[in-house]
């Protein structure tokens, strides 16, 4: 499903280069719920920007479902990003002026699929928010704003959903009740891959890969469950 | 279907701004306001000029007299037509309707203890039908009254107003430089033109003007009245031939009279009064650019405070030519309210100068359609760089942008 071979990012910042991303290797299959944790600089909010298509890598390969993503065009990874990713962020990234149903059916209005609004209300109830289609980002609770969030990361039936911190503006409660959702999803075999710094949080993915330094340091298979 | 939500989610970004959007749009309303109330009195102005000069016949033939010649030295007398020429050119020309011989000079007018210095004006019988002229009380003279020169006069109405104040001037005697005069008409009000008022004259008879009031034998000026526009070519050149012969100018000699006809003059009035109403139009359409300029700069303060909301767009795969249209579409719309709004409000200015300033106004459809039409096409233009510049916006950083 996902295949990075060296994969590194560059950038330049001025006369200096930063090397945010060293050559990475991993694959990850199908129905996976993998954690990747590692301190801030370790470069995993550069992976996620790779993995979800927002960047292009400075070099190595990526491949997701048999598609060679560097050698993609601008528009082209936006219908990567539309039809097979679907993102969950820290701060939600609601539109705030849209109702949730709006909100959710986003992704279907870019990718010209029919009966938006129907697959939307769909996504809606299974995280169990379709009695609030109506409300706005700032009528919700923070929980509340999240599930829309995650809706909306299903609506298109991606093929990975990629979490950055998304319990991080949470409360412990809410949080675990994300968490659980994204364990429901994932036993609907949806691929996850969360970013997070919280070890509890880490502790819920069936692999951690632990990044430092724009290397990966460990990868391995969490607790007794294994893929 | 897209493109409908697109402009739903335009049309709501308005409306949570509306008092933004109402500045933003307010250049654009002034703008398109002024190109159709200016065009509008400016076309006013034309058409209210031509309908004045209409009414002195576009079909009239006006010869004048040039300088006389002799032998390469030019005279200063201009004396080189006569009543004889009148005649002449009404029996030799058959396209013709009627012909007038003027003479006319300022002169003091006497009634009882009142005093006016008015044009009088020596015609043929045939004046007032020439330069429309239509009679209010009495009646015209006529070729009788001509022929044995009598002292008889008809009353142009600021004249009539002058002298004669609210008494009926019929049968009256005034005094023309002393000779008395029997008033036998007046005439209706042609409304004044700004450079002469044409019933602030009095008629009498050429011949009595030429022996008795003025003492001359040649004449001004002779209209000529073409039975068809379309022949007026022809009767100038027919005019020019016969009067060379009758005045007997050798070949390659110049002309010693003028022929003109009023549709020239209108036709270089015209001409003016386009250019005004092109001036107006132009410094209106300056107000339309600064309201485009507006527009650009609230869009892209509204791109700079949307940047994450760009950025979120982009990450759910809205493509680049997506947000583009989105704001082109948010401009466009701010613009096309601009427009609709201007167009009531032009349409109102116009009326209302119309009825307060007395000023004739014409609101033209063109005027309408052209100035519409540009403002959607500048709200195009300038909001385009704005659109662009969300368009091109790099998602990471939109959506990191807090």
């Amino acid at each position: 499903m996902i295949e990075v071979e060296r994969l590194s990012k560059v950038y330049e910042m001025g006369e200096q280069k930063v090397s945010a991303l060293a050559g990475v290797d991993f694959t990850i299959k199908k129905g996976e719920f993998v954690a990747i944790m590692g301190p801030s600089g370790s470069g995993k909010s550069t992976l996620m920007n790779l993995l979800g298509c927002l960047d292009l890598p400075s070099s190595g390969t990526y491949r997701l479902e048999n598609l060679n993503i560097q050698d993609l065009k601008p528009n082209q990874l936006a219908e990567v990003r539309n039809r097979r990713i679907g993102f969950v962020f820290q701060s939600f990234n609601l539109l705030p002026r849209a109702s949730a149903l709006e909100n959710t059916e986003l992704p279907l209005l870019y990718g010209r699929v029919p009966n938006a609004k129907e697959i939307a209300l769909q996504a809606l109830d299974r995280v169990g928010l379709a009695h609030r289609a109506k409300h706005k980002p700032t009528e919700l609770s923070g929980g509340e704003r999240q599930r829309v969030a995650i809706a909306r990361a299903l609506v298109n039936s991606p093929a990975i959903i990629l979490a950055d911190e998304p319990t991080g503006n949470l409360d412990s409660t809410t949080g675990r009740e994300i968490m659980k959702l994204f364990h429901e999803l994932n036993q609907e075999a949806v691929t996850l891959i969360l970013v997070t710094h919280e070890q509890e949080v880490a502790q819920q993915a069936k692999r951690i890969i632990q990044m430092r330094d724009g290397k990966i340091v460990t990868d391995e298979l969490n607790g007794v469950e294994s893929c | 279907m897209l493109i409908w939500v697109l402009f739903k989610m335009a049309l709501r970004s308005l409306v949570t701004h509306k008092l933004r959007t109402f500045l933003t749009a307010l250049g654009i309303i002034i703008g398109v306001a002024s190109v159709i109330s200016m065009i509008s009195i400016g076309e006013g102005a034309r058409s209210q000029t031509q309908d004045t000069i209409s009414k002195f016949g576009t079909n009239i033939i006006t010869v004048k007299p040039g300088q006389k010649k002799s032998r390469h030295v030019t005279t200063g007398k201009v004396d080189t037509l006569t009543l004889d020429d009148a005649e002449y050119i009404k029996a030799n020309i058959p396209l013709i309707t009627g012909v007038a011989a003027q003479v006319y000079r300022s002169a003091q007018l006497k009634f009882e203890n009142k005093n006016t210095n008015t044009t009088v004006r020596g015609t043929g019988a045939s004046y007032a039908r020439l330069a429309n002229f239509e009679m209010d009380l009495g009646r015209y003279f006529n070729i009788e009254e001509i022929k044995s020169a009598k002292r008889i006069c008809v009353l142009g109405s600021t004249a009539l107003k002058n002298l004669f104040a609210g008494i009926n001037p019929l049968g009256k005697t005034i005094k023309v430089n002393g000779k008395n005069f029997l008033v036998i008409g007046t005439t209706v009000p042609k409304g004044a033109l700004s450079w002469f008022d044409p019933d602030d004259q009095i008629f009498i008879p050429v011949t009595t003007a030429q022996k008795r009031v003025f003492g001359i034998k040649h004449v001004q000026s002779i209209d000529v009245q073409a039975g068809k526009i379309e022949d007026l070519e022809t009767i100038i050149e027919d005019i020019t031939r016969v009067l060379r012969q009758k005045h007997n100018i050798l070949e390659g000699r110049e002309d010693d009279f003028y022929v003109q006809n009023s549709a020239q003059f209108l036709r270089s009035w015209g001409d003016s009064a386009k250019t005004f109403t092109y001036l107006l139009g132009g410094i209106a359409a300056i107000s339309l650019m600064v309201g485009g300029i507006g527009i650009m700069n609230i869009m892209l303060v509204s791109v700079t405070e949307r940047t994450r909301e760009i950025g979120i767009r982009k990450a759910l795969g809205a493509k680049k030519k997506e947000i583009l249209e989105q704001f082109l579409i948010e401009s466009v719309l701010i613009s096309f309210l601009g427009g609709g709004i201007g167009i009531l409000l032009g349409i109102g200015i116009s009326r209302f100068v119309s009825d307060i300033g007395g000023w004739e106004t014409i609101v033209s459809t063109q005027s309408i359609i052209l100035s519409f039409g540009f403002s959607v096409a500048i709200g195009i233009f300038f909001g385009f760089y704005p659109a662009n510049k969300a368009a091109n916006l790099n998602p990471i950083d939109a959506l990191r942008y807090e």
